[in-house]
């Protein structure tokens, strides 16, 4: 029993210091993309790797952002001053991800509620279709989506990229997970009230699955924010592009700069990285739930 | 005459039910049909006919021969052949990693447990433009931390590899990154499945001496199976549709195209048959085939456990 016991305690010891070891390694790169922003061009491309910098300096950054300019927006005609790409392109995807994120919430959430709470015909179709699309990839549609895109006059246009996120069923079908729990009786109450369907939906449901809402608006921030394919194939001029486009381009233009490419990949990920850390908690919510039956 | 009426009443009803129930359904059925199910249908569409990307050249229906030249473009299918490594390797390796992971911290305390699964989420976060160019330069000839360690740390290697221009290393160490960018999820699947597992049962069977491992094999697992197929169909999915890697690291070259990587080559970068859409399309239909089998084959097996 005893000897049980210390094996049991030998093997505990043994799992965290392996969990330690890989969480340095896991780590890693996002340590070594934030000093390599900040390394001298000298430490960069020494053959024996430079673990912590003898000196901070902001060359990478100052060539990052010398290297294109663009104008800061350009709205109905109308330019504004110019400034580095990068900051551009800052803007653009945060533009892009909010868009994605409010839109996404809006539909969904009076969806999922819809599906949830409401029996009508089609229901179990369209429930089925929704889950059929999206065990799809989504990326086998994307040329389609470029004709169609193209159609519309949208090419090379920020919304290209918005609203197929938007379409993209995976938020209909959280929302729906979490309208579940709504008790019916507070709606059948608000019913016999005289409530509008607009207002039950607004003043009861809306609270009830803010939680769900939470969880989908980070979800649909940071996949939209990483959705590089996306932003490749639907977006062609350089001042219209994404951050993360707009770092693989330079990436394949010079793949010499390590150390502007670590700065452009440093502006790419920390802001999402930090939206991530305080946001995670509804975020682990929204990854669980959409599983549960899925 | 009064339940005349009442079956009137609830037919209304039952109308003001569903078009209550459609308005509410509209905004997101808009973009659904608009941006996912139109697109749907002019993949498999276009995968009949030879259209291109220039719209005015005249597009004629060719039936199945797209298909049919699929069947022995040597490069399809090699990339099939790669596609298909990569998912058997790294779904697996990925549900082994994250289960283990996540029964090793699920009982930490609350603020080391959510440290932990950070630290094993952060690589999905970072996005993969930010994370390839990082490992491109660690995969780096001259200056790449893996040369570095290999040959001078730990004398494995005794001269510099060049990892991704090398045919025999290339697709693993791209492999390799799908690994750390795909474990994420999981990870925080399983943590909260192992978290539900019903403690009556599991304490139960440690009174009649069950050891862990069965513990572990005869009521947790069980429990956990609807998670474990989740995450198999996710991360086949992931697997499947692997492209920036590919894309920013080798641009399919050193034997690593993938089926994903080929139908953006064919559509956007082949210089011969330029924009060939429907010959991508076709490669579309047929990668969304093999995922719609690997998914149904999934479900039955876990079915029957």
């Amino acid at each position: 029993m005893k000897s049980d016991m210390a094996r049991k305690r030998a093997y505990k010891i043994v799992s965290v210091v392996i969990l330690v070891v890989l969480a340095f390694l896991f780590l890693f790169p996002l340590y070594w993309i934030v000093i390599g922003a900040f390394k001298t061009g000298k430490e960069i491309n020494a053959t024996t790797p430079v673990w912590f910098p003898s000196e901070w300096v902001l060359d990478n950054f100052s060539r990052l952002f010398s290297r294109r300019t663009a104008p800061l927006f350009s709205l109905f005609g109308i330019e504004g001053p110019t400034v580095p790409a990068a900051i551009r392109w800052l803007l653009n995807t945060v533009f892009m991800a909010v868009m994605a994120m409010v839109l996404t919430c809006i539909t969904a959430a009076m969806a999922g509620y819809a599906l949830a709470k409401k029996r009508f015909h089609g229901r179990a179709i369209l429930f089925s279709l929704i889950v059929c699309a999206m065990a799809l990839p989504k990326q086998v549609i994307l040329i389609p989506l470029l004709k169609e895109m193209d159609f519309l006059g949208l090419y090379d246009n920020i919304w290209a990229v918005i609203f197929p996120t938007v379409g993209w069923p995976f938020g209909v079908f959280l929302m729906k997970q979490f309208s579940e729990g709504i008790p019916d009786e507070i709606l059948e109450a608000a019913r016999i009230d005289g409530a509008s369907e607009a207002k039950t939906f607004t003043t009861i449901v809306v609270p009830m699955v803010k939680p769900g809402i939470g969880a989908l608006a980070i979800f649909t921030f940071i996949n939209s924010w990483n959705d590089y394919f996306m932003q490749l194939i639907m977006l062609a001029s350089g001042s219209n592009f994404t951050i993360s486009l707009g770092i693989a381009t330079m990436q394949a233009e010079t793949s010499i700069d390590m150390g502007m490419l670590m700065a452009g990949a440093a502006l790419a990920a920390l802001p999402i990285i930090i939206v991530f850390l305080i946001f995670q908690k509804y975020f682990t919510q929204g990854i669980t739930m959409g599983a549960v039956k899925g | 005459m009064a339940r005349q009426n009442q079956s009137a009443m609830s037919r209304a009803l039952v109308r003001r039910e569903t078009i209550s129930a459609y308005l509410f359904l509209l905004p997101s059925l808009v973009f659904f049909v608009g941006f996912v199910i139109i697109p749907m249908m002019i993949c498999i569409f276009n995968s009949f006919t030879d259209a291109t990307m220039n719209a005015k050249t005249a597009t004629s229906f060719v039936a199945f021969s797209n298909y049919q030249k699929l069947m022995g473009d040597a490069t399809f299918l090699q990339a099939l052949r790669n596609t298909f490594v990569i998912v058997l390797v790294s779904v697996p390796t990925v549900c082994a990693f994250s289960l283990w992971v996540s029964s090793a911290i699920y009982k930490l305390r609350g603020p080391v447990l959510s440290a932990f699964r950070c630290i094993f989420y952060l690589p999905v976060v970072t996005g993969s433009v930010a994370v390839t160019v990082v490992w491109k330069w660690m995969y780096n000839n001259y200056t790449g931390v893996f040369n570095y360690v290999l040959k001078d740390v730990l004398g494995v290697i005794d001269k510099n590899i060049n990892w991704l221009g090398d045919e025999r290393f290339a697709l693993w160490c791209i492999i390799l990154i799908l690994f750390t960018t795909s474990v994420g999820q999981p990870i925080v699947l399983y943590v909260s499945a192992l978290g539900n597992v019903d403690h009556s049962l599991v304490e139960a069977a440690q009174v009649d001496g069950a050891t862990d491992f069965q513990v572990f094999w005869k009521i947790k697992w069980p429990q956990m199976m609807p998670t474990t197929l989740y995450i198999l169909v996710i991360t086949t999915i992931n697997s499947f549709q692997c492209f920036a890697l590919i894309q920013l690291l080798t641009s399919g070259g050193s034997g690593t195209n993938t089926v994903m990587y080929y139908i953006y080559y064919t559509a956007f970068k082949l210089t011969e048959q330029a924009g060939h859409f429907g010959y991508a399309n076709a490669m579309g239909v047929v990668l969304a085939i093999f995922i719609a089998i690997l998914s149904a084959v999934q479900f039955k097996l876990a079915k029957e456990k």
